[in-house]
């Protein structure tokens, strides 16, 4: 059981590989009682991070066929650590893309590209690994 | 995709009615805005003051909606809330749009 001090508490949501389904569980995270007591800005980036984590399993890892998503969030005093795991494809190349912001200095302005750059932002200590038959990446929002 | 229409002497006001908007949602966005490339005069202004998250779907497609209805004719964005702000300011899309505080209103133009 948690204390006043150094509480840690966690919640666990399982979905299927579809936007709607996203929508849901990120629903049901901020109305979760851990998150609710994070400041605004914090659960704000929680959310974000999460919708672009979650569109990528999506998209990429589940592009061929659909499958479960299982969202693990932790919040501990130096800040929320998740881990999110599919039964998907790999990540190409076996790790996480870079994240680089998009170049549009010529030419107009892109309409992607910009989740994992939103990830890499937002998040510190990412950390992706192929198990067996399965995704699993691990980040933290921190604090500040 | 609900959104309000609200035409004026010089803009189109387009009000986004949904809390949301994400990849569930983000090609109906455009499909919604599309035929309204069409309507008024002027630029049109996104008003997004009743949205409170946008993922980069939503950036996208509001991007999509920005060349959908120019090159001639521009979308302008009004009325973001912090979280969308936020979202824009760091992909530095902030720099591609003007952005209003404040929503253009009809009144503005009365008499």
């Amino acid at each position: 059981m948690q204390g006043d001090s150094g509480f840690c508490e966690g919640l666990c949501v399982e979905l299927s590989s579809d936007a709607a389904a996203i929508r849901c569980a990120l629903e049901q995270v901020m109305a979760s009682g851990p998150v609710l007591r994070l400041a605004p800005d914090l659960s704000a980036r929680l959310q974000l991070v999460l919708a672009e984590v979650l569109n990528n399993v999506v998209e990429h890892a589940y592009v061929l066929n659909a499958g479960r998503i299982r969202v693990s969030v932790t919040v501990q005093p130096a800040g929320i650590e998740c881990c999110v795991c599919d039964s998907g494809c790999p990540m190409p190349d076996g790790r996480p893309p870079t994240g680089a912001l998009p170049d549009w200095s010529e030419g107009e302005p892109p309409e992607g590209g910009f989740g994992w750059f939103l990830i890499r932002q937002l998040t510190s200590g990412l950390h992706y690994r192929r198990q067996g038959m399965c995704n699993e990446l691990r980040f933290r929002i921190d604090l500040n | 995709m609900e959104v309000s229409v609200q035409e004026t002497a010089d803009c189109l006001v387009v009000t986004v009615l949904e809390p949301r908007i994400d990849a569930a949602s983000a090609i109906q966005f455009k499909e919604t805005l599309r035929p309204l490339a069409s309507v008024g005069r002027g630029p049109v202004v996104l008003d997004l003051s009743r949205v409170g998250f946008l993922d980069s779907s939503g950036l996208g497609a509001v991007v999509a909606v920005m060349k959908l209805i120019g090159p001639n004719r521009k979308l302008e964005l009004a009325g973001l809330t912090p979280n969308v702000d936020k979202v824009f300011r760091l992909t530095r899309m902030d720099s591609v749009f003007t952005i209003h505080t404040d929503i253009p209103h009809g009144q503005r133009n009365a008499g």
